[in-house]
């Protein structure tokens, strides 16, 4: 069959709305029966990548599609781009501004944690232009 | 045993119909049909919401009543709730409730405040043994541990495998009236005094072991005014030494006096159902890294003393609580037993653990299997684009994605003609 597809506009400007997108597509999730390990997952990896939208994207557009073996999602910015990926990689290298980490957000475990929790991640970004992750979390059979 | 058995119900002839409980509860297990408002059991986790609410005080609970109880055994003991000391104004010795609890013809009484600070060593022992299992998440609230179990499936490993005060003190007094009555155990009755209508569940189908050692769970609104009438001749003839425990135990009536009790530095501390589910949420995306050793949750607000049977505002009585807890410390009470007490009650530490394993029941679940589900989810979206979004819940159903979950899922014959709005636009056009 085909797949559910739901599309998020993550705001750029408000912090305590971040977590909606992933607050959201858990309760689907759950709804579908999909395994709690699966619904975990998905649910860390879409939280981790809409801060990471908000603090350096100024917000943008998560599309879920939901299939019974696997779970893809998009997460696409218009913000500055990564100059580095393999650096960004790093557990706890951050850009994140002085008043980010004031707020206890910025320690660099976005995009690790992002790929910790997908089985795959493909991340596609421009300097300038914007950046788009791509995570996918497998149903096991 | 109908594991979904709840104890709120609905006195059809007060309910108007309107939907005051059905855009208030936090499980979204209310609907209005033919102009009532009924529950569906699978959903429903007794947190009491509907009762606080309803304008019309339709929305009831269960409960056992004092007035039955005369004659129904031969030994009564009343184990009283923490909460219930601080209903009263200007008590400085809990002595004089106790008393007056013997006077309206108990013939023991034992403090569950008392069982507490056997849970709460119970407890510190545990989460200090089982740093994988961190943040523990306490299971004193059965509402909360419900909650968990029907809509956080994540953290169930998580929660604290220890038997409630109130069960370790149904425990305590009726082995204790066994021994001095020599009577059979079902000749004496174990009365809770409670503080809401989540006990009375918990009695009926509890979660963590097979049976509850309670018999009778009476509110304490219903017995308040029959406790008050005997509380002036108590003061007169009070007992001393009826209660025996400490700051620890009497800190559980309120919110964070659990946590105070585990001696954790780490530890988290919400009441009210609606921060409580924004907690867990938090929980299950693991924003919390696993420094944090303990999770105390309480459905109402200020705690137990919030309870739906209970009269005092909860955090008016919180604040009284803090001052019997207080009194308790002065009295070198911390615990009501000595260490080597505590050491040798824990040689049997397993006495204390739970004995049956609670597991996940995904009620929420759309359809039988997942495909099902998705065909099933599909139809919802396709249903929720024609309805408004309005979420007004003139339809019977909370919000416009409920009624489409309930038409699509055939609940209760929801149907899309039950939108007055898309009636009134199809009239219209």
């Amino acid at each position: 069959m085909d797949s559910i597809h739901y599309h998020y506009l993550v705001d750029g400007e408000d912090f305590a709305r971040a977590g909606e997108a992933s607050s959201s597509l858990k309760s689907k999730l759950k709804q579908l029966g999909f395994p709690p390990d699966v619904i975990r997952r998905c649910s860390i990896a879409i939280y981790e990548g809409e801060i990471n939208m908000v603090i350096h994207a100024d917000g943008g557009d998560i599309d879920v599609d939901i299939y019974p073996d696997k779970i893809v999602m998009v997460l696409k910015d218009k913000g500055p781009g990564i100059p580095d990926i393999d650096l960004a990689m790093q557990a706890g290298w951050s850009t994140a501004k002085e008043q980010i980490l004031s707020l206890g957000f910025g320690a660099g475990m976005g995009l690790p944690n992002m790929k910790k929790s997908s089985d795959e991640m493909n991340v596609e970004t421009e300097i300038g232009v914007g950046t788009t992750v791509t995570m996918t979390v497998n149903v096991p059979n | 045993m109908d594991k979904f058995k709840h104890s709120v119900f609905l006195k059809e002839e007060n309910c108007t119909g309107c939907i005051t409980c059905l855009k208030r509860c936090p499980t979204e297990a209310i609907r209005v049909r033919n102009n009532k408002a009924h529950i569906i059991a699978e959903f429903c986790i007794d947190c009491g919401e509907c009762i606080k609410r309803c304008p019309h005080h339709a929305k009831r609970s269960h409960r056992d009543h004092y007035e039955d109880l005369e004659g129904t055994y031969k030994y009564l003991v009343a184990i009283p709730a923490p909460s219930l000391y601080s209903q009263f104004n200007n008590i400085k010795d809990v002595n004089i409730i106790l008393t007056a609890i013997l006077m309206t013809g108990f013939d023991d009484v034992v403090e569950v405040s008392a069982a507490a600070e056997l849970v709460s060593f119970a407890s510190r022992k545990f989460i200090k043994e089982n740093p994988d299992k961190w943040p523990l998440i306490s299971t004193a609230c059965p509402t909360i541990e419900r909650l968990i179990r029907v809509r956080f499936p994540n953290l169930i490993s998580h929660l604290l495998p220890i038997l409630p005060p109130m069960e370790v003190a149904a425990e305590i007094a009726r082995t204790k009236a066994m021994k001095e009555t020599g009577l059979n155990a079902k000749d004496i009755g174990i009365v809770f005094i409670s503080p809401c209508p989540s006990k009375v569940t918990f009695k009926n189908s509890p979660l963590g072991l097979e049976k509850s050692n309670v018999d009778e769970v009476i509110a304490i609104k219903d017995y308040y005014p029959i406790l008050l009438s005997k509380m002036k001749e108590a003061e007169a003839n009070k007992i001393d030494g009826l209660s025996t425990s400490g700051k620890i135990g009497k800190s559980w009536a309120a919110s964070g006096g659990e946590a105070y009790g585990t001696g954790s530095e780490n530890y988290l501390a919400a009441d009210g159902i609606e921060n409580v589910m924004q907690v867990l949420e938090a929980l299950e995306d693991e924003k919390f890294g696993n420094t944090l050793e303990f999770v105390e949750l309480n459905s109402c607000n200020a705690g137990c003393v919030g309870g739906v049977f209970t009269i005092e505002n909860g955090y008016m009585a919180k604040a009284k609580n803090k001052i019997l807890a207080r009194n308790s410390e002065a009295l070198g009470k911390k615990y009501a037993l000595s260490p080597d007490e505590l050491e040798e009650i824990f040689t049997t530490y397993d006495h204390f653990k739970w004995t049956k394993p609670v597991t996940y029941e995904p009620v929420f679940r759309l359809g039988a299997n997942m495909m099902d589900s998705m065909q099933k989810m599909s139809e919802v979206e396709a249903i929720l684009n024609k309805l408004p979004g309005l979420d007004c819940g003139s339809c019977g159903a909370p919000t416009c994605r409920a009624l489409a979950e309930d038409i699509v899922t055939n609940t209760d014959g929801a149907n899309i003609s039950d939108c007055i709005h898309l009636n009134l636009r199809n009239s219209e056009e």
